[in-house]
C-alpha cells in the first residue's frame, strides 16, 4: 500500500534524529577504537595508554577506562573539578591545566589533582564589615607573598593572581575583585605557591566584600520591591490567574516587544 | 588519510566557508529576520526532538502510569533499585537532622540558608551532595537570571512571557510565585555581595532573552551562575551548615503514614551506606542531561543523571510535564573536544545572528529555545544548508563578531570572558572569526510536580530547581532556571522549616515504597537488569569495558 505523505514525513524526521544520534556517538557513549584515525600516546600517573589525538585529557582518561568519581565536575570549563598537572615530552616545565579543557598531546605525561587542601575561614560581613584589617585577620598569610608569579602562572584561567594579590596589600579590592573574577577556585594557585597563600578563599571574600559595600543600592531594584511588597500587582495576577489557556494566548500574542 | 590543513583553528574547507559569512555580515546587520507567527512556530516544531516521532513511550507503572516521557526516562522509572530493601539496617540512624536537603547546587544551598533564617539551627540542617558541593548545572549558567526591575517592565510582563514560553502549560500559581519574587531574591544576592553587571550610573546591565519581551537578564559576565552558586556556597559555609559531599541519596525513606522521613545515602568512595532520619527532605538534584536523550550531546554536567525524579516517583510523588525536553539551539558543535557545550543565549541577545552556509540569517535570533533549536535542524537537515564537521557533525555558523559591530570594540570580551578564553583554548578566536553550533539536550523542563511552596503531593518532601515540575511548562526560558533555583530553593527552605516547626511525628522507618515498587514491577511484567538511580554516566572505552573483570 502507498504510504500517506504523512508516514513518509514521519519515517523521514526519524531517518533524522537518527543521523543527529550516529554522528554525536563520540561524546554521548564510550568510544569505539575502530572508528579512530588519529592515535596518540600519553602517560597517566607514568603508565602509557595509547588515545585518540582529538581527545581532551579527560575524555581520553576515560577512553582508556577511568571512571571518574573526583576529578570531573561540570566538563566545560566552569567549576575546577579537573586540576591537572603535566610535563610535555622534553620539557623541564612543569604545566596545569583544566582535564576538560585541554587536548592530549603524544608524550604528555600527567596526574589529576582534583582536590586542594585548605581551610575556609569563617565570617560574617555584616558584623565584622569589609576593611582590609578584616581580610588580614583571617587572611593574615597574604603579607607573605614574595611577588614570584608562580602563582600567575599556575593559572588555568590565565588571571593575573599575583597582581590581585597585591591589590589587596594596597587595599584596593576593586582591581582584585575584578580581576579574580573568572576564578573556577581549583586551588592550583595555592598548591603552587610558596608563601602558602589560599587566593581562591581569599579572592572569594575580597569579591563579596565589594560587591555588598563597593557597589551604591540599585535604584529600580529597591522601587520594584517596595511595589510587589505594597501589593500593586495583586489585581491584575488574580485576574490572570482566572483566565484560560486560551485567553492567556492572545494577551501573548498582542504583547508589546520592547527591547531596546 | 592526509592530514587536514588547518586556518585559526578551523579545516581549510570549512574556513573558507566562513567567507562567506564575512562577506554577508554588514547586510545581514541592517535586514534582521522577523519573529515567526505562532502557526509558524507549531510547523517548524515538528522536527524538534520532542515531536519528531521515536522518542518516548509510555510509562507503565507509578503515579504517572499512562503518561509519556523520553524513552531513557521511562527505561530508569522502569528499572530496579541499587538495594534490596530488606538488606539495610534501618535501626542505626547515622544522622539525625531536621531538614535533609539532597543536592548541593543552587537550589539546594539556598534552601539552606533560607531554612537556617527561619529558624533551624545550622547543625540541624544537612546537605548531601553526589559530587562537591556546588558542583551542578547550576555553575554553568552563563546568560543570567530574569527579574522585572525596569520602569518599563513589571512581574506581569515577566508572568506573560514564561507561560507563552512554557506553551501555556505552566501552573500560573507557581509563576506568579516566581516573578514576584524575583526582585527580592536578586537584592538577597546583591547584599550576600554578588557582583552583577552595572553600567556607569550604577544600574544594572540588563540584556534580554529568547521569548522575553523586555530587557530583565541580571548577569555576571558569562559567569553568571557560577558567581550566584560561590557566593551562596560561601555564605553556607560561614554558618557551618554541615555537608557531605560524593554521598548521593540512593532511596528515600518513609514511615508508616507515607510521608518522606529521610534517606539511604551511599559514600560513593567507601561504598558504605548511611541512613539519614529527617523530619523535612528537600530534592534539589537538578535534571537529566547526561541521559543523553536522544543521543543528543549535552551542556549538563556530569551528575546530570535524573536521580531525584527515580526516587521521588517510587515515594508516589507525582510528576508533570516531563514529556517535554530542552535543547539548547546553540551548543557547540566543533572542535570535537568542546562537543554539545553551551554558548549562552546571551551571545545571541547581544547580537549574534544564526546563519547558514549560504550566509543568510534564517530565523530571527530571539525565537523560543525550541523554535529556535527546530530551525537549526531544519536548516542542517531539511533545507541542506548546515556545515558538515570532519567527523560529520552538522551545524550552521553563529556570527560572533557582530556583536562588536552592535555594541562596538572589545564587547565581546567584556561581556563573554568564558567563551573567549574556551574557544580560545582550542585555537579559535571568537572576536574574529564565527562558530559552528547545533543544539545541544539542555535542560529538564518537568519534574517532581510542585506547588507555590515547594510542596510535592508527598509529606515532607519538598523540591526546588530543575528538579520540579510545574513553573517552567513545556519550555523554559533563558535566565528562568538560575531564578527557579532561588526563588524555590528560598521557599522550600522556609516553608520545611515551617512544617518542622510545626510539629513532625516520625514513625518507624521503612522502604517500603521501595519494595512496594518492586512489586508493582514484577506484577506489570516488567524484566530487566536495568537498576536506577545510575549516579553517573559511563564514558569508557568500548574495548576496555569488552574486557573488564570486577574484582574489587
Amino acid at each position: 500500500m502507498e504510504k500517506t505523505l504523512e508516514e513518509k514525513t514521519s519515517e523521514r524526521f526519524l531517518d533524522i534524529m537518527e543521523r543527529i544520534k550516529e554522528s554525536n556517538k563520540s561524546v554521548t557513549t564510550g568510544i569505539d577504537e575502530k572508528e579512530i584515525k588519529h592515535w596518540v600516546t600519553i602517560y597517566i600517573m607514568g603508565k602509557a595508554y595509547k588515545v585518540p589525538a582529538d581527545l581532551t585529557l579527560m575524555q581520553a582518561m576515560e577512553f582508556a577506562g577511568y571512571r571518574f568519581i573526583r576529578g570531573a565536575g561540570c566538563r566545560a570549563g566552569f567549576c575546577g573539578a579537573c586540576a591537572t598537572i603535566y610535563r610535555k615530552k622534553g620539557e623541564y616545565k612543569l604545566r596545569t591545566a583544566l582535564a576538560c579543557q585541554t587536548r592530549v598531546e603524544d608524550g604528555m605525561y600527567l596526574v589529576q589533582i582534583p582536590f586542594a587542601p585548605a581551610e575556609k575561614p569563617v565570617y560574617n560581613l555584616d558584623k565584622e564589615g569589609g576593611g582590609l584589617d578584616v581580610v588580614f585577620k583571617h587572611f593574615p598569610e597574604v603579607a607573605r607573598c614574595v611577588s614570584c608569579n608562580t602563582c600567575t602562572k599556575a593559572c588555568p584561567q590565565t588571571l593575573e593572581v599575583m597582581d590581585c594579590i597585591q591589590a589587596i596589600l594596597r587595599g584596593d579590592f576593586k582591581f582584585a575583585a575584578e580581576n579574580s573574577f573568572d576564578c573556577i577556585q581549583c586551588g592550583l594557585c595555592s598548591i603552587r605557591c610558596p608563601a602558602e597563600i589560599i587566593h581562591y578563599h581569599l579572592f572569594q571574600m575580597v569579591r563579596r566584600i565589594h560587591g555588598k559595600f563597593g557597589v551604591p543600592p540599585e535604584p529600580n531594584l529597591e522601587k520594584r520591591i517596595k511595589e510587589i511588597e505594597e501589593g500593586k500587582f495583586n489585581e491584575e495576577f488574580e485576574k490572570l490567574l482566572k483566565l484560560s489557556p486560551e485567553e492567556l494566548k492572545e494577551i501573548y500574542r498582542k504583547r508589546e516587544i520592547k527591547l531596546d | 588519510m592526509s592530514e587536514l590543513k588547518f586556518i585559526e583553528g578551523y579545516p581549510e574547507y570549512m574556513y573558507k566557508l566562513i567567507e562567506i559569512v564575512h562577506e554577508t555580515r554588514s547586510a545581514r546587520l541592517k535586514e534582521k529576520p522577523r519573529f515567526m507567527t505562532l502557526e509558524e512556530r507549531e510547523e517548524v516544531l515538528k522536527i524538534h526532538p520532542d515531536y519528531a516521532p521515536g522518542g518516548k513511550r509510555e510509562i507503565r507503572i507509578g503515579p504517572n502510569k499512562g503518561d509519556v516521557a523520553p524513552n531513557e526516562v521511562v527505561d530508569l522509572l522502569e528499572a530496579y533499585p541499587l538495594i534490596n530493601p530488606n538488606e539495610i539496617d534501618l535501626n542505626n540512624v547515622d544522622y539525625e537532622p531536621d531538614i535533609l536537603i539532597i543536592g548541593g547546587g543552587l537550589a539546594g544551598t539556598t534552601a539552606a540558608l533560607w531554612a537556617n533564617d527561619n529558624g533551624i539551627p545550622a547543625e540541624n540542617i544537612l546537605l548531601v551532595t553526589k559530587l562537591r558541593h556546588g558542583d551542578s548545572n547550576s555553575v554553568m549558567a552563563q546568560g543570567g537570571t530574569q527579574a522585572a526591575d525596569r520602569p518599563d517592565d513589571s512581574p506581569i510582563i515577566h508572568f506573560i512571557d514564561t507561560m507563552g514560553g512554557g506553551h501555556f502549560a505552566n501552573k500560573p500559581d507557581v509563576v506568579r510565585a516566581l516573578v514576584e519574587d524575583a526582585p527580592s531574591i536578586i537584592k538577597w544576592l546583591v547584599e550576600l555581595g554578588a557582583m552583577f553587571d552595572r553600567d556607569e550610573n550604577g544600574y544594572f546591565l540588563e540584556l534580554s532573552g529568547g521569548g522575553a519581551s523586555r530587557r530583565r537578564m541580571h548577569a555576571a559576565g558569562d559567569y553568571t551562575g557560577l558567581e550566584e552558586m560561590r557566593v551562596v556556597r560561601d555564605e553556607f559555609r560561614n554558618r557551618g551548615i554541615p555537608c557531605l559531599e560524593f554521598n548521593p541519596a540512593i532511596e528515600l525513606l518513609t514511615d508508616n503514614d507515607g510521608k518522606v522521613v529521610g534517606a539511604v545515602l551511599w559514600n560513593m568512595e567507601t561504598r558504605e551506606y548511611k541512613i539519614v532520619k529527617a523530619k523535612a527532605t528537600i530534592l534539589a538534584t537538578g535534571g537529566f542531561g547526561r541521559l543523553h536523550i536522544r543521543g543528543f550531546p549535552t551542556t549538563n554536567h556530569y551528575g546530570a543523571t535524573c536521580d531525584g525524579v527515580v526516587l521521588a516517583y517510587r515515594a508516589g510523588a507525582k510528576l508533570r510535564d516531563m514529556d517535554t525536553v530542552q535543547y539548547h539551539p546553540t551548543g557547540a558543535a566543533y572542535p570535537q573536544q568542546i562537543i554539545g557545550l553551551l554558548l549562552t543565549e546571551k551571545l545571541r541577545t547581544a547580537g549574534a545572528q544564526v546563519v547558514n552556509v549560504d550566509g543568510e540569517a534564517f530565523v530571527n535570533p530571539l525565537e523560543p529555545r525550541d523554535v529556535e533549536a527546530s530551525a537549526i535542524i531544519r536548516e542542517c537537515y531539511i533545507r541542506n544548508k548546515g556545515i558538515t564537521t570532519p567527523t560529520g557533525i552538522r551545524g550552521v555558523w553563529l556570527d560572533i563578531p557582530m556583536i562588536d559591530l552592535v555594541r562596538g570594540e572589545g564587547s565581546i570580551k567584556k561581556l563573554f570572558p568564558g567563551m573567549v578564553r574556551m574557544y580560545n583554548r582550542f585555537g579559535i578566536n571568537i572576536t574574529k572569526n564565527p562558530v559552528l553550533v547545533f543544539p545541544t539536550l539542555h535542560y529538564q523542563n518537568g519534574g517532581v510536580e510542585t506547588d507555590p511552596y515547594g510542596q510535592t503531593n508527598v509529606k515532607g518532601l519538598f523540591v526546588a530547581g530543575e528538579v520540579s515540575g510545574g513553573v517552567h511548562g513545556k519550555n523554559r526560558l533563558m535566565g528562568n532556571s538560575t531564578l527557579d533555583c532561588l526563588v524555590f530553593g528560598r521557599r522550600a527552605g522556609i516553608t520545611a522549616a515551617n512544617y518542622v516547626k510545626s510539629g513532625v511525628k516520625i514513625g518507624k522507618l521503612t522502604l517500603n515504597h521501595v519494595e512496594k515498587y518492586v512489586k508493582e514491577l514484577e506484577n506489570t511484567g516488567i524484566k530487566t537488569s536495568r537498576r536506577s538511580p545510575i549516579l553517573l554516566p559511563d564514558y569508557r572505552g568500548k574495548a576496555v569495558l569488552a574486557r573488564m573483570i570486577d574484582v574489587f
